[in-house]
């Protein structure tokens, strides 16, 4: 009964988005002008019924409903009920009902709050919303339907892939879609600003909240995944160039980018066009990312998505929905100006050379993950991966993070470098210090040496924009830009730590053996058996004691599910102020007499956990921009209507 | 070559896996006894890619035959060949698909000349700005 329930909601919202798509479009003319109230009310309730179809999902396979096609095949009655729950995602048809899901709410939700465009332009801006959802309607409803019963009830699920259950992944994928869908809203509201020629700080100022709100999500759920990928698949690697991961990290540049023009274009009312173009690729790109991953036509450690069939379908979409808003910007890009000019030395030029350096590489990261399949077409396979992406970003990463130090500082139309020189000293001082320290004590490779030598300066130079400010009057959103932009710094050091500093120690122990790693002396007490729900697993009880300290246990495990059958390595974190003690624990090796020895890999990683603080730090700063920029229109919103109220009753 | 792969993993899922890494690939979990070596042969490793396993490298990955091209690297290196001849060896034998580091060829250099083209575009669409800006 419930997946019936939850196939005619979905089946209503589907028919109502139509509605919306129709009375949106007709409301923009004189004769459909009486359509324009029915709009909203029917984005709010079209949300509420995705909302309901997901709720009937979640209860489908909370209760292990086998007669449910979709749980027979993803879930299994022993699993513990958080992975139940999460199971209803962790595949294609549940994740793309996810999709849906978070893309009709969050138009209902911009229907239900949003009041500073022209109402013109939100008609439009809806209407846009409702036609990108009726694709993935019908895709989900033709091609994936969640709720499929089966003929014949089985015994027993098949289960989730292993790799699938763990609370990390349970919330990634959910944090990530709010993010790739939320940029639909973006999408949305260039097409409506296109369709009305409504562009301009208006707009910019409507859009931010929105951008910000899918930023913060991607954001997060781009550090969640990659601090899974570092513990769960046990190699101690936390970026691999995957072209999965390459899909959540496109929609996070062109987002990325996105911010800072809608900031250039609020203020200023200059790069209109690019600014409009930019919200049209990002969303964009989370639909590429989205037909990447789910088409499986790109190998990937996130293989467990792969249905080359559905892939075309999504094909077929992407082509409408780029192809479309690509026309209709070449036909309104001639009316849409480029806006107020600015001298080469101005916030505005700071801002550019973001926008170009992100979209330089977005470029690389995109042609990279797809150019294999060029090669292929040619029937030559050839593989695309960090050697190429790391210095090829590097080359417009770099210049992008010293103007970040400057950028801030500097006003609007036009400055002079001279002006904000004095205020440099200090991060420059910084930078050559790092640089001779860098030179004299240690030997690291180019990239990391970059890294660790502009992190501290850089650092120094996000915190200048406070200077000579009283803290308190502050505004949120120069807060919410000093904390994101620190937050680059503690990730960038990080990272360059890590690549430049980690240790690596492979080795096999009896119990009773000890080794040493970096400045850690770690001892192998036993090797037991331990079991959990659904998995049995061998689990080394070690202690490892930093320099003089005292001894701390740690238990990494080697996980065996038996639903679907597959090994898992469960690695053992040491989380110190200075980094990270990462321990696997691996096969047997059998001895020739007496008991065997194990296999044992253990990394020392200075700093990691910096790399993922500082993707809080750049989500936290997202947060307080948000709150700042919405409390302030807020008000704006409350004093106008007073003002109108009073003018009415003092006219009366 | 796919034949040779296919026969290759028949042979590695044949033999008891402990037992055979022992005997086939004795470096798949060991590292070289020379800080300096065995820093070469990681290099290598992180730029190499499973051909068994899905988008990772063989330093990152459990599978069988990420072991024995471990192993592999690390007594090449240790025999004195260059990481650049071990490369050169492997993409000879498994295609350029092994290596995650794109070789220049007549297929590839758009992949390099990707940068050029974009600061060639920046500049530009940006040159026709300022120009027109610093008139008045």
């Amino acid at each position: 009964m419930t997946a019936e329930f939850g196939l005619a909601a979905l089946w209503l919202a589907a028919a109502l988005a139509a509605f919306q798509l129709i009375a949106g479009s007709l409301a923009l003319t004189e004769r459909g002008a009486p359509l324009a109230g029915a709009v909203r009310p029917v984005a709010v309730v079209q949300g509420l019924l995705t909302l309901i179809a997901f709720v009937a999902l979640i209860l489908v396979f909370a209760n292990t409903d086998l007669s449910v096609k979709l749980v027979a095949m993803n879930s299994h009655s022993m699993k513990p009920l958080i992975f139940k729950i999460a199971g209803a995602w962790g595949n294609h048809e549940g994740s793309m009902l996810l999709w849906v899901t978070v893309m009709s709410l969050a138009g209902g939700f911009v229907a239900l709050v949003e009041r500073r465009l022209p109402e013109r332009t939100m008609l439009a801006t809806l209407a846009g919303q409702a036609f990108v959802s009726l694709g993935f309607y019908a895709f989900l409803l033709i091609s994936s339907n969640p709720f499929e019963r089966l003929p014949v009830v089985p015994v027993e699920g098949n289960g989730l892939n292993p790799l699938l259950q763990d609370l990390g992944l349970a919330f990634h994928p959910p944090t990530l879609y709010l993010g790739y869908v939320g940029l639909s809203i973006a999408f949305s509201f260039a097409i409506g600003a296109l369709i009305t020629r409504e562009v301009g700080p208006a707009f910019a100022r409507a859009m931010r909240p929105w951008v910000l709100g899918a930023w913060i999500f991607l954001t997060l759920g781009i550090t969640a995944g990659s601090y899974w990928a570092y513990y769960e698949l046990g190699w101690g690697g936390w970026w691999f160039w995957d072209p999965v991961e390459n899909a959540s990290l496109m929609p996070w540049l062109a987002a990325t980018a996105l911010l800072h023009s809608a900031s250039v274009l609020a203020s200023r009312n200059a790069l209109r066009a690019w600014t409009v173009m930019l919200g049209v690729v990002a969303f964009s790109m989370s639909m590429i990312g989205t037909f990447l991953v789910r088409s499986g036509i790109l190998t990937s450690v996130h293989a467990f998505a792969v249905d080359p069939e559905r892939g075309s379908f999504i094909l077929g979409l992407l082509a409408i929905y780029i192809g479309g808003a690509l026309v209709l910007f070449g036909l309104r890009a001639g009316t849409v100006t480029e806006g107020q000019r600015f001298a080469p030395v101005s916030r505005e030029s700071a801002l550019v050379v973001n926008n170009v350096a992100l979209s330089a590489i977005l470029g690389i990261v995109l042609f990279g993950t797809l150019y294999p399949l060029v090669t292929e077409a040619f029937d030559t396979k050839v593989s695309v991966g960090p050697p190429y992406f790391n210095p090829m970003g590097a080359i417009f990463f770099i210049p992008m993070l010293l103007v970040l130090a400057v950028g801030p500082l500097l006003r609007w139309r036009r400055d002079s470098l001279g002006r904000v020189r004095k205020i440099l000293l200090i991060p420059a001082a910084v930078l050559a210090v790092a640089v001779v320290a860098l030179l004299i004590f240690s030997d690291v490779k180019v990239l990391p040496f970059l890294g660790l030598a502009l992190a501290p300066a850089l650092a120094i130079a996000s915190l200048v924009p406070l200077r000579g400010r009283n803290l308190r009057r502050t505004p949120l959103a120069t807060w919410g830009m000093v904390v994101a932009h620190f937050g680059i710094a503690v990730a960038l050091f990080g990272m360059a730590s890590e690549s430049a500093f980690s240790v690596e120690r492979l080795v096999a122990m009896r119990a009773g053996d000890s080794t040493e790693i970096g400045p850690w002396k770690v001892r192998l007490e036993a090797v037991e058996p331990v079991a959990g729900p659904n998995w049995t697993a061998l689990e080394a009880r070690m202690v490892a004691r930093y320099e003089s300290g005292s001894g701390t246990t740690i238990l990494p495990q080697a996980r065996s599910f038996w639903s679907p059958p597959q090994q898992t390595t469960e690695s053992a974190l040491l989380t110190r102020w200075n980094g990270q003690l990462y321990a696997v624990l691996g096969g047997e090796t059998p001895a020739a007499s007496g008991p065997g020895r194990w296999q044992v890999r253990l990394w020392w990683k200075p700093f990691v956990s910096m790399i993922w603080y500082g993707g809080v730090l750049i989500a936290l700063g997202g947060v307080l921009a948000v709150i700042g920029r919405t409390w302030s229109d807020v008000k704006r919103i409350v004093a106008r209507d007073k003002i109108a109220y009073r003018r009415e009753r003092q006219g009366r | 070559m796919r034949a040779l792969l296919a026969l290759l993993m028949l042979m590695v899922s044949a033999v008891p896996l402990a037992a055979q890494e022992e005997q086939t690939a004795p470096y798949a979990y060991r590292q070289l006894d020379d800080p300096a070596k065995e820093e070469a042969a990681h290099d290598l490793m992180v730029a190499l890619r499973c051909l068994q396993c899905q988008g990772q490298s063989i330093a990152d990955s459990d599978a069988p035959i990420a072991g024995s091209m471990r192993s592999l690297v690390r007594e090449r290196i240790a025999a004195g060949e260059t990481p650049d001849q071990i490369r050169d060896w492997l993409m000879e034998r498994y295609g350029d698909y092994v290596s995650y580091e794109p070789r220049i060829t007549s297929l590839t250099w758009p992949l390099f000349a990707l940068p050029l083209v974009l600061i060639a575009l920046a500049v530009l669409l940006l040159r026709r700005r300022f120009a027109r800006e610093s008139k008045p």
